[in-house]
């Protein structure tokens, strides 16, 4: 017990505020409503959604950390709560050719911050539209 | 193979230090966290066990029991206690959310016996958590 280093997974929310439309070029009008109802309104609509970003990995013995907080606080800031917070999610160049459902979403922040950062292990993006539905990606496995 | 969660809130001072660190980097690396004098959080804690459905009782485990164990062996120990200075673990680790969950799992794991540890959540605010499974981290420092 003494040397071992045991492995945490840290979980951290974060908020942000979008609009979006859902609406497909690869259907016709008449599909396009069927399938996605409401959210297809062409002036588009609004959430609060909540982010979650589960990391993992060692718990360091100097720190007591899997890693620093402040440091995840700020590239979350930086490169997913400034690129999306009160935007339009269609305009954004990731959606050009997606629909811009949670599902993408959760993929887009995925890649981010898999891609960006690493001081830890990234085990999972969960995003909750609205209270009643969440969706979660944890890479291709 | 059946979960079952159950929760317990307490409250706790702490503050993050290493005696190795220079004052300056224990300033860099925790921050606000750093000052001697303290600061509090309400935590959250979520203990889940696994095992099988006893056929007689229906249960995984007798929920009173574990409730005896959570408030004997976690909730005397913490609630209400500035963690570095009255709880011995803390006295060489520091306290962060990480080694809290690692210690509760310490803690807990052999008072129980009906049934098995499967995951210590403990939530130091409501948008971060951390969760220890009792995994060990292969190799790395």
């Amino acid at each position: 017990m003494m040397t071992r280093i045991l492995k945490a997974h840290l979980t951290r929310r974060y908020m942000f505020s979008a609009s979006h439309r859902l609406h497909s070029n690869q259907m016709s009008a008449e599909e396009n409503r069927a399938t996605y109802g409401r959210c297809n309104n062409p002036y588009g609509h609004g959430h609060n959604y909540t982010v979650e970003i589960a990391v993992s990995g060692p718990v360091d013995n100097r720190t007591g950390m899997v890693c620093n907080l402040a440091g995840l606080d700020a590239f979350v800031r930086a490169e997913i709560l400034d690129r999306y917070d009160h935007q339009n999610l269609n305009l954004l160049p990731e959606f050009a050719n997606e629909v811009p459902t949670t599902e993408n979403l959760c993929i887009a922040i995925y890649k981010i911050v898999k891609r960006g950062f690493h001081h830890a292990h990234l085990e999972k993006v969960r995003i909750e539209e609205t209270m009643m539905n969440s969706f979660e990606y944890t890479g291709e496995r | 193979m059946l979960y079952l969660t159950r929760k317990a809130e307490f409250s706790a001072a702490h503050f993050y230090h290493n005696p190795g660190f220079t004052p300056e980097e224990n300033q860099r690396i925790f921050g606000k966290c750093n000052n001697p004098n303290g600061h509090g959080h309400n935590y959250t804690l979520e203990v889940t066990v696994k095992g099988a459905v006893d056929p007689k009782s229906g249960f995984v485990v007798d929920l009173k029991q574990l409730k005896d164990v959570m408030s004997r062996e976690v909730l005397d120990a913490l609630d209400h206690r500035f963690l570095n200075k009255e709880v011995p673990e803390f006295f060489t680790k520091i306290p962060t959310t990480e080694n809290l969950a690692i210690v509760i799992w310490q803690r807990l794991a052999p008072k129980l016996t009906a049934a098995q540890l499967h995951r210590v959540r403990v939530y130091e605010t409501p948008d971060l958590f951390v969760d220890f499974y009792g995994e060990e981290s292969p190799g790395e420092a």
